[in-house]
Formats: C-alpha cells, sequence, structure tokens
C-alpha cells in the first residue's frame, strides 16, 4: 500500500507531472510511438495481408513468418536495432513495427480470406473485377477481424513502447528506467500505472469503434454501396 | 443463343468434368440442364460466363465466341442465380438488387428504385427493402436472388439450382413465379437442377446430363417421356419397371403398393 500511495503522490506532484520531461509529455510521446508503429505497421500489413487473402496464394509463407515474428524477444531486436543503428527512435520503432505486423497481417488476411466463398463468387458472377470483389465485398466483411488484429497489435506496442527508453528514446519507459537506476519504486511503479491506464483507455476506445461498426452494419462490416 | 461447340473440361486435378459436348440453347426460352450431382452441370453453366475456361471448344452467344469478349462486362450482361443466393451479406435487399446496374453505372437512387419494383416482380413485400439477406427466410433470399439476376435487364439468365434449398412448398411457388415472369420477359435462360420434376415444369426443352458432362439424351418434356433414349434415362426418369406406378381405386400406388399420388 505505501508504494501505491508514493505512487500516487509522485504523479501527483506537478514537478513530475509537467514540463517536457513531465509524465503528461512522456504520455503523450509515448502514444505517439504507439500510433507511429502501428500505423506503419498498417501501411505494410493490410495491403499484403489483402493480397494474400484475396489471392489464397503465400498463404504458408504468410502464417510462418507471422509466426516466426511473434517469436522474436522484443528486447533483443531493440538492443540488436540499437546496435546496428545507434541511439535514438529509429531502432526501438522498427522493432515496435516488427512486434505490430503479424497482429495487422493475421487480421488483415483472414478477414478476406475468411469472406464467405458464396459471397465472393456471386461478386465475381455478377462482373465485379477483383479490385471491387477485395473493396466492396471481401474487405468490409473482414473488416471486424482486421479491427481485431489492429486493436491487438496497438496494445502489445503500447505495452512495449516502454524499451524506447532502454536506447535513449523518450516514452513512459524513461521513468521506469530511470527508477530502476536510481532505485526510486515509487517513480517505476506510477509510470507503469499508467502505462496500464493508457491500455485500458485505448482497448475501451476499440471497443467502442467495434460496436458501432457491428451496429451500422449488422453483419459487423465497414461499407455499404 | 447459346451454343456449346465440342466443349470439354478436366480440372487441375484430372477430374474429366465435361467431355466434347454439344448443345444449342434456344432464345427466349427456358432450356433445363438436368443430371446426378457432379456430372458437371456447373461446369457447363460457368462457361458461359466466362467463370470457367473450357479446356477444348468454344461457347458461342448470339454467334460469338465468349472467349473473344471481356469476362467483366460480359458477367454484367447475363444474369447468375446460384443455389445458397450468394447474397452480399452486408447489403440490404434494395443494394443487393442494386448490385449490377451500380457496377455499370446507373445512379444508386435510381438504381434502387428499380429494385423496389423488382421486388414487386417477384413477389417479394417491399418491407423487406432494408432487410440484411440473415433477416430472410431460404425463400425470399432466392427470391432476392432472381430479381437481382434480373437487376440489369439482362437476355441471358443462368440458373444454378436456384431453388434446391427451399422446402417442396415454397420450391413450388418458386417455380410457378419463373414461369409468369418468363410469360412477361422472354429471357433465355439456363437452368440446372438435379431433380427431373423441377426439369419438366420448366423446361421448354430438357438436356439429360450423364456422368462425365456427357448428353444422355434433349428434347422437349414431352419428347423425352413418351420415347426414352436408354435405360439410364428410363431410370432417371423414374420410368423403369422398379418404379412403374399403377392406379388402384383412385390412388396411384407404386410397385410395392405405397400411395404415391391420388388421381383427380
Ligand atoms: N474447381 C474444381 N476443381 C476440380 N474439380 C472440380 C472443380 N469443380 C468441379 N469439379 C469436379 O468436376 C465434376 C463436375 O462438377 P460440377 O460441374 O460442379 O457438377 P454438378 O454441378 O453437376 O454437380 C465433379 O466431379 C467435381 O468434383
Ligand atoms: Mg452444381
Amino acid at each position: 500500500m505505501n508504494f501505491l500511495v508514493a505512487a500516487w503522490e509522485w504523479l501527483a506532484d506537478p514537478v513530475n507531472a509537467s514540463g517536457p520531461s513531465g509524465w503528461g509529455a512522456r504520455t503523450v510521446e509515448h502514444l505517439w510511438y504507439t500510433a507511429l508503429a502501428t500505423v506503419i505497421a498498417c501501411l505494410i500489413g493490410i495491403p499484403l495481408g489483402y493480397a494474400v487473402g484475396h489471392s489464397h496464394r503465400f498463404r504458408t509463407f504468410i502464417v510462418s513468418s507471422t509466426g516466426a515474428a511473434r517469436a522474436l524477444p522484443t528486447l533483443g531486436v531493440v538492443t540488436l536495432f540499437g546496435l546496428l543503428l545507434g541511439i535514438g527512435l529509429e531502432a526501438p520503432m522498427l522493432a515496435f513495427v516488427l512486434l505490430a505486423l503479424p497482429s495487422v497481417l493475421a487480421g488483415a488476411y483472414a478477414g478476406v480470406e475468411g469472406a464467405p466463398r458464396d459471397a465472393v463468387d456471386a461478386a465475381r458472377a455478377m462482373g465485379m473485377t477483383e479490385w471491387q470483389i477485395l473493396f466492396r465485398v471481401e474487405a468490409p466483411l473482414g473488416m471486424p477481424l482486421l479491427l481485431g488484429g489492429i486493436r491487438s497489435a496497438t496494445l502489445q506496442v503500447l505495452a512495449t513502447a516502454t524499451l524506447a527508453a532502454y536506447v535513449g528514446a523518450g516514452g513512459l519507459g524513461r521513468f521506469l528506467f530511470l527508477g530502476l537506476k536510481t532505485q526510486n519504486y515509487a517513480m517505476m511503479l506510477a509510470s507503469s500505472l499508467v502505462v496500464v491506464g493508457l491500455a485500458i483507455a485505448v482497448d475501451l476506445a476499440f471497443e467502442i469503434v467495434d460496436r458501432l461498426v457491428r451496429r451500422s452494419f449488422p453483419t459487423g462490416v465497414g461499407a455499404a454501396v | 443463343m447459346i451454343e456449346f461447340r465440342n466443349v470439354s473440361k478436366s480440372y487441375d486435378d484430372g477430374t474429366l468434368a465435361v467431355s466434347d459436348l454439344s448443345l444449342i440453347a434456344a432464345s427466349h426460352e427456358i432450356t433445363v440442364l438436368v443430371g446426378s450431382s457432379g456430372c458437371g452441370k456447373t461446369t457447363l453453366l460457368r462457361m458461359v460466363n466466362r467463370l470457367v475456361t473450357p479446356t477444348s471448344g468454344q461457347v458461342l452467344i448470339d454467334d460469338v465466341d465468349v472467349a473473344d469478349r471481356n469476362p467483366v462486362e460480359l458477367r454484367r450482361s447475363i444474369g447468375y442465380v446460384m443455389q445458397n443466393s450468394g447474397l452480399l451479406p452486408h447489403r440490404t435487399t434494395v443494394d443487393n438488387i442494386a448490385t449490377v446496374p451500380v457496377l455499370q453505372g446507373t445512379p444508386a437512387r435510381e438504381a434502387r428504385q428499380r429494385a423496389v419494383d423488382l421486388m414487386e416482380t417477384v413477389g417479394l413485400d417491399p418491407s423487406m427493402a432494408r432487410r440484411y439477406p440473415w433477416q430472410l427466410s431460404g425463400g425470399q433470399q432466392q427470391r432476392v436472388g432472381v430479381a437481382r439476376g434480373l437487376a440489369a435487364d439482362p437476355n441471358i439468365l443462368l440458373m444454378d439450382e436456384p431453388f434446391g434449398a427451399v422446402d417442396p412448398i415454397v420450391r413450388a411457388d418458386l417455380q410457378r413465379e419463373l414461369l409468369r415472369i418468363q410469360g412477361e420477359l422472354g429471357k433465355t435462360i439456363l437452368f440446372v437442377t438435379h431433380d427431373i420434376a423441377e426439369a419438366i415444369t420448366l423446361g421448354d426443352k430438357i438436356v439429360i446430363v450423364a456422368t462425365g458432362g456427357r448428353i444422355a439424351q434433349q428434347g422437349t418434356p414431352e419428347e423425352i417421356m413418351a420415347d426414352p433414349a436408354d435405360d439410364f434415362v428410363t431410370s432417371f426418369l423414374g420410368l423403369d419397371e422398379a418404379r412403374a406406378l399403377h392406379v388402384s381405386g383412385r390412388l396411384v400406388v407404386d410397385p410395392t403398393g405405397r400411395p404415391v399420388g391420388r388421381l383427380a
């Protein structure tokens, strides 16, 4: 309990909260890293997942490579890239993208691949082009699965983004590593609590988006005609 | 007019689905392809709109080889109705029906208005317009499928066991409606079924397909019933001795004495 009180007091202290290296600014930074890594993972993962899901080709490649990527220890990857690329944001960002990619890829792929065969067949028989089949049938029907993939990717990165501080970048990890070095456990606990709070808030936001999507399109999809 | 000229199809795994089949389906008529499951009916049907490419031979529509036509345009010009309706689960009834006209560039409002008119044509209550496919019964889904096939006013309608998954009463209803619609519109319809009774009900011409995509016999229902070409056809029509029917009083009974019908 003492630690919790101490952590709370640490958070409440304006000296810790404000300014460019206060936990407020670090929180924004942390969210920014998370968003950036997720968006980059989406830019790579969605087209790739759609291509594979639509064509039904290279499926084993995707499954095995995402499996392999998931098995990578992120701290090791951050360290490795840090050694290669030096201090800064590039190394952790690369590692976070690598962390987010499997979930996004799997969501995009599974959503498109799982669209009912009958509907896809009918779409083709009616004279939709392959692009139209992808964007008007498969992608809308796969939206809930894609959203689920992005959601878990975001949460994974959010939790792992603390490692950015390990190679000199910012984010809430700053307080974790600083606290570890100076044995300031209140500071460590406080910053962990902020990360947990962020994760809950972000998950809730995704839940709301998910419900909106499913409600406006009862089969759980994104677009009409 | 749809003409199959010496078409064969063997799939990649070596299955010979159709072998050297020639057939003409006349304009403004219903030609029914009937045969047991796996005999190549769907394969034949899908050659017409290029969903299947024949291994050899040609399919011609009004003397033009479909292989020379752009597949997307070709498909938009041909109605297609399939067994499990194939409706797009994320679109309402009207939007499903309006799919092809919208693809062809008809303004959405106009296409939807026409979709509502078509709902009436196929006997669907207008209150179904905003429903999603999963909110409709099997029979209603098939009606939507038929309306969708008609939406772009195609000359040709391909129907692949469209009434195969509904109960017999609804099926009879749908068959009647199809005949009524055909009486008004006079489309060239290629209709696939495994049900000989359905073939006799609907067909101006019936083509009995045997396993391996070979024609066992073709002709009007009367011609085929009166003069089955061989034992296979006889048995397919249910005319073999083992199933010969007799009249017993006012009842029609099968060889074991079970009643199968009643004289009018
Ligand atoms: N895409 C395919 N690949 C391999 N074999 C197929 C394919 N489609 C159909 N077949 C085979 O070709 C034969 C004819 O199939 P089909 O045309 O669907 O028959 P039907 O519609 O009369 O039931 C069957 O033996 C079936 O298994
Ligand atoms: Mg079939």
